[in-house]
């Protein structure tokens, strides 16, 4: 069933994936690859995200991707409280291993369960009109609901790859992922840092929960499919890396896309973990990891 | 007598009338139970909630014109969490300590299935809800099953959609047969393999996916690759969807496509999806058509949509919730006419006798199944984009198959049903 043509569709389908699952890994790859906190409610802001980006959509018509830039601030703020009632009850006493997951987890459950009672079990999308184009350049077609959140999610990359490298709170951040007791030496207050790192990080998850909905159908318990993916993405790119995200995410995108057009699509998750296993074992940093 | 004769007199009345307060009685006034699990939250909690909305309506209207057997009705319900390990635990309460005198299963296959060996053990007359072929290694005399996929539930979706596709002119050749790694896609592509042979259709492609699949064009792409005149897909809510946008963006048109996608009936999907549903050909159980009006069912849907769009639950209900009443109503009869909570003597009338519901008469056959299927096909016909007032009229899902419910002609090949 080999042709050029669709070896060149599945590249570039895969590519585009890849994007956005670059998009909904950032957030996770802040905060749990640079801060080292296991935020696995990570994915449940993710579906707030695409629940904001519904409801301003029904109700107002709202481009999707708007709703998500407008509303990082709010979950900006969301996050930087979330981190300090983790901060206060948790990683203050030492705590943080085994009971903040705890913590996360319940998080991860309120968010749902909270959903489900506003917005019911039904499954939710959003639809716009240039996200049900496609276009097709030289045979290869190109569906704009791929296209878009695959440049989004390029843009947040090289976004909080500068935020981090050029930035004065960015360059804290790195700094405190790497020795909060030195950071505090210098005068820096390291909380305040990680507060702002964390907030980042769920500030993210607003624009790619965006991006899902426009995607793919919601319903509060879609969060779980994406734990694995998210995790498998910032370990394979080295915790902490922004850019070994961005390749990461691609790689097991192009996996998959591959995998689903020659071998069978069933093969494609078993191969994309089974890379990542393949170079945790030869580079157990990560692709980029320090 | 003595005084201490008194006192012993006293003591033993107030213990033998304490006795008799605490001796479980079934008084006139003491509500008959039923119990369920029920997936209220989790992944199937969009048909969960519906379906457990249907049967309090049932006991409404039940408890309205007096009860049953002059008791009234109360149903006791837990969510499941569309867990099947939650299962065993919930009917264990039920039985034992809320002491419910009868038990429905919750929505689904996965979750019927851990109910079925405690429901054996028991002896207990178990009506399942929409499970696909749970009693089929058991053959438990004592389990019904509502959705009326009849008595080869693989087959069921199957059967009647290459049946269709085998009438066209000119006669399709060849299949592409996909699905998800999950239960009922898988059992349903078994099915279809065993009916395509039958059939003498060619297969040239044959492929399942992960349910957590985000980009299905690879699949689509592949499916388009093989040229196929028939496309069979197996699927549950977002992969059919994912599907559907998919072949819209790869611009797949084989001469028919559809049958087993589930999720596609539910009303938020319809309206999202508008007229790219137009010209698939796809299983259901129950349409607006004239044809399908049984007696009872225009009521239902009067008392069940106001109270669903207040739930935020599926607004128009034609999936699961009419069939969800249908299976109280059975038991209902079975009650009344058995005039008792025996579970024998209930399972034994069900299995014999034919039952007047809103979804038409049923009568159970082998396995608990219904005796004869009535899965209908349907094709999406005409649909607009974003208005889900029009699936309320006749003539959006004309029902094809079977013959005697048939209330509209396919448009043939799906190129032509675009337009």
């Amino acid at each position: 069933m080999f042709s050029w043509d669709l070896l060149a569709n599945a590249v570039v389908a895969g590519l585009l994936l890849g994007g956005f699952y670059a998009a909904v890994s950032l957030g996770i790859s802040l905060i749990f690859g640079l801060l080292d906190i296991a935020n696995i409610a990570q994915p449940a802001f993710v579906i707030l995200g695409s629940y904001a980006a519904y409801v301003l959509h029904e109700g107002y018509g709202m481009d999707p991707i708007l709703t998500g830039v407008l509303f990082t601030p709010v979950f900006y703020l969301i996050g930087a409280l979330v981190y300090r009632v983790y901060y206060a009850s948790f990683e203050r006493r030492g705590d943080e291993a085994l009971r903040g997951l705890v913590f996360f987890f319940g998080v991860l459950f309120i968010i749902e369960v909270s959903l489900s009672l506003k917005y019911g079990v039904d499954y939710r999308l959003v639809q716009t009109g240039y996200l049900s184009r496609s276009i097709e350049l030289g045979g290869v077609g190109v569906a704009f609901r791929y296209l878009v959140p695959c440049v989004v999610g390029v843009a947040m990359t090289a976004g909080l790859y500068l935020f981090l490298g050029r930035t004065f709170y960015g360059r804290a951040i790195m700094a405190v992922s790497q020795d909060q007791a030195a950071l505090r030496l210098m005068g820096a207050d390291p909380i305040h840092i990680k507060t702002i790192a964390f907030g980042v990080g769920i500030a993210a998850a607003s624009l790619a929960g965006a991006l899902l909905i426009s995607i793919a159908p919601v319903i509060p318990s879609t969060d779980r499919d994406y734990i694995g993916r998210m995790f498998a993405i910032t370990v394979l790119g080295g915790m902490g890396s922004i850019g070994g995200t961005l390749v990461a995410a691609v790689i097991l995108g192009v996996v998959e896309s591959l995998m689903a057009t020659f071998f069978g699509p069933s093969w494609s998750l078993a191969v994309s973990f089974g890379i990542l296993l393949a170079a945790l074992a030869v580079r157990p940093a990560g692709l980029f990891g320090r | 007598m003595t005084r201490t004769r008194i006192v012993v007199a006293v003591v033993v009345a107030t213990l033998v009338v304490a006795a008799l307060g605490l001796i479980p009685v079934a008084r006139a006034a003491d509500p008959i139970k039923v119990g369920l699990g029920m997936a209220l939250t989790g992944g199937l909690s969009a048909n969960g909630k519906p379906a457990l909305l249907a049967m309090q309506i049932w006991k409404d209207e039940v408890n309205k014109k007096g009860g049953l057997l002059g008791r009234p009705v109360e149903i006791i319900f837990y969510d499941d969490q569309t867990n099947p390990s939650t299962v065993p635990g919930i009917y264990t309460k039920l039985l034992d300590v809320d002491k419910v005198d009868l038990v429905v299963s919750g929505y689904g296959t996965n979750l019927i299935a851990p109910l079925m060996p405690i429901a054996i053990e028991r002896k207990l007359t178990l009506m399942g809800i929409f499970g696909l072929a749970n009693n089929e290694k058991y053959q438990y005399p004592n389990y019904f099953q509502i959705s009326p996929t009849g008595p080869d539930p693989a087959t069921s979706t199957a059967i009647p959609f290459f049946e269709l596709a085998a009438k066209q002119t000119p006669k399709p050749q060849t299949v592409a047969i996909v699905g998800a790694d999950a239960e009922y896609p898988q059992t349903a592509l078994v099915g279809a393999r065993e009916v395509i042979k039958r059939f003498g259709f060619k297969t040239v492609y044959d492929k399942t996916y992960p349910p957590s699949t985000v980009d299905y064009t690879p699949i689509v792409r592949a499916i388009k690759a093989t040229n196929p005149d028939i496309v069979f897909i197996a699927s549950y809510p977002p992969d059919s969807v994912g599907m559907l946008r998919a072949a819209h963006e790869v611009g797949l048109q084989p001469k028919i496509m559809g049958g087993g996608m589930v999720g596609l009936q539910f009303t938020t999907i319809m309206q999202s999806m508008g007229s790219k549903l137009n010209g698939l050909v796809n299983y259901d159980y129950w349409v607006p058509e004239k044809t399908m009006m049984f007696p009872g069912i225009a009521e239902f849907f009067r008392e069940y949509q106001p109270r669903a769009t207040k739930e935020g639950v599926d607004t128009l209900g034609y999936y699961l919730p009419p069939y969800a009443y249908a299976a109280m109503q059975v038991l209902g009869q079975a009650i009344e006419a058995t005039k008792g909570l025996d579970q024998q003597k209930i399972a034994d009338y069900i299995r014999t006798n034919e039952f007047n519901t809103i979804v038409g008469k049923v009568r159970f056959g082998k396995n608990g199944e219904w005796a004869k299927g009535r899965t209908l096909m349907v094709q999406y016909q005409k649909v607009q984009d974003g208005n889900i007032e029009q699936f309320r009229q006749p003539g959006k899902k004309p029902v094809l198959y079977p013959e005697e419910l048939k209330s509209g002609n396919i448009i043939y090949p799906y190129s032509a049903a675009l337009k």
